[in-house]
């Protein structure tokens, strides 16, 4: 435990110091360098918002209408039939479209089976091995302008499946 | 496809409050969604702007060249299409570290960097490219090695053990980001015999 703790405290400020380093003996003009690649950093943040206003308001009606409830209960059944555990089903299917539906999610998972039992442990294992596809995608094509996405989509969920299933195998494997 | 997607969360939302007589929950979700994706952005801010001008000196520095020697092995076979020493290269490494180590605010930036630099190597085209699909498998798959958020959830919930969910984090990792390679690479060579 400790030594996990220290090293999340330490790697930001390592990287921090060695880049500045770096530069310095590079005879890099630091802060005015700093302030030129920052500059990017405050137009990039506003030219993503209107695909993440675009996105979100559309998730966000679709989860408070009761509508992704409904698609939830549907495949429970067939979800379950092929061995996935059934209070897990809901975190599966929201993980890639609500990054913050999903970890409101995995805190109510673990505080109700608690953290060491083997759904704290399976929600625990998926919440870390997989990203919301839909936040990520609307970010980086966003923040570039790319309109067209060709297949990156169906790549994105597809890779989901396989992180859900892989971590009930592994978990399971693991603990059981 | 993202068009219809869209509309298809919308109208099945829509059609679903209508039933359900969800409509109150509905006219709040749309402001509430619209409020939480601009309250992302300005959090972005902070750290765009932060990473961003740190990530310019670190390139200057040549930082990123000597991370994208270092592991150009790994890196030429991911990403066949970018050339030799490429800027984007750089970007992309260290967006995977920073993944890795559960850097998601550092993660972030360099990826966005890492897209620019890919645009323009596309020719400035609207179009995603092999390598932009290929950096997002990659980016959903999420490569972690420690995954900071979700130990400090189990922390608080007083877990004996917090820290045992990350070897199986780790492999279950390693599974999503093996699996999202090889489904872009069938994605790819599909779209190429397509092209044919």
């Amino acid at each position: 435990m400790e030594w996990v703790t220290t090293i999340s405290i330490w790697i930001i400020p390592t990287i921090i110091a060695l880049v500045l380093v770096a530069g310095t003996l590079k005879r890099v003009p630091t802060y005015e360098t700093f302030v030129e690649g920052a500059k990017e950093g405050v137009q990039m943040s506003f030219s993503i918002i209107p695909y993440l206003v675009g996105m979100l308001v559309a998730i966000t009606v679709f989860r408070e209408s009761g509508a992704m409830e409904f698609f939830i209960s549907l495949m429970r059944p067939m979800l379950q039939a092929i061995g996935i555990p059934a209070d897990i089903v809901p975190l599966a299917l929201i993980r890639p479209l609500s990054g913050t539906g999903a970890l409101g999610m995995t805190s109510d998972l673990i505080a109700t089976h608690g953290p060491d039992s083997f759904i704290g442990r399976l929600a625990s294992t998926m919440q870390g091995s997989t990203d919301t596809t839909f936040y990520v995608l609307t970010v980086y094509f966003g923040a570039v302008g790319i309109r067209k996405m060709g297949d990156a989509l169906k790549v994105g969920l597809l890779a989901d499946i396989i992180g859900v299933l892989a971590s009930i195998i592994i978990v399971s494997l693991i603990f059981l | 496809m993202v068009n219809i997607i869209w509309v298809t969360l919308f109208v099945i939302g829509l059609v679903f409050a209508g039933i359900n007589g969800t409509m109150d929950k509905v006219n709040e979700a749309i402001f509430q969604g619209a409020k939480e994706a601009v309250a992302i952005c300005i959090g972005l801010i902070s750290v765009l702007t932060f990473w961003l001008g740190l990530m310019k000196i670190a390139e200057k520095a040549g930082l990123l060249k000597g991370l994208s020697r270092l592991l150009q092995p790994i890196a030429r076979r991911l990403f066949p299409d970018i050339p030799k020493d490429h800027p984007a290269m750089g970007y992309i490494l260290s967006n995977m570290s920073a993944n890795m180590f559960g850097l998601g605010n550092a993660a972030t930036p360099m990826g966005i960097k890492a897209m620019e630099e890919l645009k323009r190597l596309n020719g400035g085209k609207d179009e995603a490219s092999r390598s932009m699909i290929t950096l997002l498998a990659i980016n959903t798959a999420s490569i972690t090695l420690i995954p900071t958020t979700v130990i400090s959830i189990r922390i608080q919930y007083g877990s004996v053990s917090p820290t045992e969910i990350v070897g199986t984090t780790i492999l279950a990792t390693a599974c999503s980001t093996m699996g999202a390679i090889l489904v872009d690479r069938f994605f790819y060579y599909r779209r190429m015999r397509k092209r044919m």
